[in-house]
């Protein structure tokens, strides 16, 4: 049904890609606004704790378009709208590159630039081992999130690879949830997403892969 | 006057105690014979609500208090609109915008209070049976927040050692537990489990007692906002904010090491004392430095032993303050 309408095939062809590129770089714009405002003396909405807000956005909006970029198979099975994979990958990489912003923001305001006292904090503080491994296991996916590098991989093997996403993501949920005080429900909210993205995976796929092994063996018997 | 406190080793209270304030307390005493007959019949009447108080407690505006001379001189008063702006209080929830937001809706008059424990008077009383808002005193005090950021408040209160003598504790208070008033209809942040509400806190009967710790119902010369805790509030500036317990709706007086919040969620991460030490790291965090509120973005101080309060040191003699943390 949706395919036959033209208006949304001419938006996937022509518009899909652009607005959501322009979705993913709106937040880096917001916070980049704020910290001009900021520092040339305006009003902004960083509050009193610029550093800490800024540390906060960033990571949350790396974690939240994480979780969109897991959600965009779902919502293809659920509508049956095939163009939504093409900004997929896209998705993905933004979610790299605000984890790097939110990385880099930490790594100078906090740290000054200092690797001793970034190894040491990542080998004390369990929740930043945690933040820096989801990080690390983002590198090779975004590495090989290029056409040339899926057509040397193949693309079973590439599949593979970005099996990965799935550990990245609780990986950063959990070093969310270990970074705030007491139970607070923002994490929480986050994980219980993703238990429903990982939870529609293991229904609609892993689970009918596994029931159609069973009924072949049994059909066969 | 009738606490009876084991004198600690090699330190007497003349050692610890500021001139100005002994001088002050042999005033109070010089009152006491007058004091004990009034505080006898109020022990009685304080019971029943709607009883005369002492001295009338504003509601909001300006409070009559006299300057004394516990003052921050290195570093500027926090500006007003942070201190009231970034708070920290959960049961409005856990943004820091989220108190100044949500906590109007929390009623503060009437506001009553349960005493119960070793002490000789026990029962409900007011916030003026408690306070005596005839001698009110305002403490410049640095706040330092477990969250490795910091503040300098112009608190208004009375000496919490004023509050609790009332009650005549008897020799078997060794602790004093605190818990923050839990009203689910008015505090939003209560519907859900951040920690096991109500909030409680505790301090050791000595540490409670000493001149530094007060019971704070203003800041900025002003009634407290409901967001910093009002109608009172401890402030103990030595230790980690979350120790200077907010809205206080019962005070007891017991015998053992008393439960608190933030030791019960994560006991690896706050202890009963948490005493502002910068040698000891958050398992999280360092504490070897903090962010100074309102003073820019990249503003930072060195934290210092009792946060600067170094007349508390005696308290711990003997302790080890990185394993009692």
């Amino acid at each position: 049904m949706a395919q036959r309408s033209p208006f949304l095939r001419s938006f996937a062809k022509h518009w899909l890609k652009p607005l959501t590129l322009f979705l993913l770089v709106l937040p880096f714009v917001w916070i980049a606004g704020q910290w001009g405002f900021l520092l040339s003396g305006m009003e902004n909405d960083l509050g009193f704790e610029p550093v800490a807000a800024t540390h906060h956005f960033l990571g949350q909006t790396a974690i939240r378009i994480l979780l969109i970029s897991l959600a965009i198979t779902p919502f293809r099975d659920l509508t049956r709208w095939a163009p939504v994979m093409q900004v997929r990958r896209r998705i993905g990489l933004a979610a790299f590159w605000y984890a790097i912003l939110h990385l880099l923001a930490y790594f100078g305001a906090d740290l000054f630039f200092s690797l001793p006292a970034l190894w040491e904090d990542v080998v004390e503080r369990t929740y930043i081992t945690f933040g820096m491994a989801a990080l690390a296991l983002l590198i090779p996916l975004s590495v090989t999130s290029f056409n040339s590098m899926i057509r040397k991989l193949g693309a079973e093997r590439w599949n593979q690879l970005h099996m990965a996403v799935y550990l990245i993501a609780i990986l950063a949920v959990t070093h969310h949830f270990f970074a705030e005080k007491g139970l607070q429900p923002g994490p929480l909210i986050h994980a219980g997403i993703l238990a429903l993205l990982l939870g529609w995976r293991l229904w609609k796929r892993w689970l009918p892969a596994l029931a159609m092994r069973t009924n072949k063996s049994s059909a066969s018997g | 006057m009738l606490i009876k406190r084991p004198p600690l080793a090699g330190i007497t209270e003349n050692d610890v105690t500021p001139k100005h304030l002994y001088l002050n307390r042999r005033k109070i005493m010089a009152a006491g014979g007058a004091l004990a007959l009034t505080g006898m019949t109020s022990a009685c009447s304080a019971q029943e609500p709607g009883d005369a108080p002492a001295a009338s407690r504003p509601m909001n505006g300006a409070l009559n208090f006299s300057e004394t001379s516990y003052r921050v001189t290195d570093g500027d008063l926090t500006p007003h609109d942070a201190v009231t702006g970034y708070n920290n209080f959960y049961e409005f929830g856990t943004g820091k915008d989220d108190p100044a937001r949500y906590a109007g809706a929390m009623t503060t008059d009437p506001w009553s209070v349960q005493v119960d424990g070793h002490a000789e008077r026990t029962g409900t009383f007011s916030v003026e049976d408690l306070v005596d808002f005839n001698a009110l005193e305002e403490r410049i005090y640095r706040l330092r927040c477990v969250e490795a950021w910091s503040m300098v408040i112009p608190w208004i209160g009375v000496p919490l050692s004023s509050v609790l003598e009332r009650f005549r504790p008897t020799s078997d208070a060794r602790y004093v537990a605190f818990e923050t008033r839990l009203d689910r209809s008015e505090m939003r942040g209560t519907r859900f489990p951040v920690l096991d509400w109500p909030y409680k806190e505790g301090l050791r009967m000595d540490e409670a007692m000493h001149p530094l710790t007060l019971m704070a119902v203003g800041l900025y010369g002003e009634v407290l906002p409901n967001q910093n805790g009002a109608p009172m509030r401890l402030v103990v500036p030595w230790k980690y904010g979350f120790k200077s317990i907010k809205s206080i709706s019962r005070i007891s007086f017991v015998s053992e090491q008393p439960n608190t919040s933030w030791k019960q969620s994560a006991p690896r991460e706050y202890g009963f004392y948490s005493n502002v030490n910068p040698s000891r790291s958050h398992p999280r965090w360092s504490q070897s430095n903090e962010r100074i509120i309102g003073a820019g973005p990249f503003a930072r101080r060195d934290t210092e032993m009792f946060n600067g309060y170094d007349e508390v040191a005696s308290l711990y003699s003997g302790m080890d303050l990185e394993e009692e943390y």
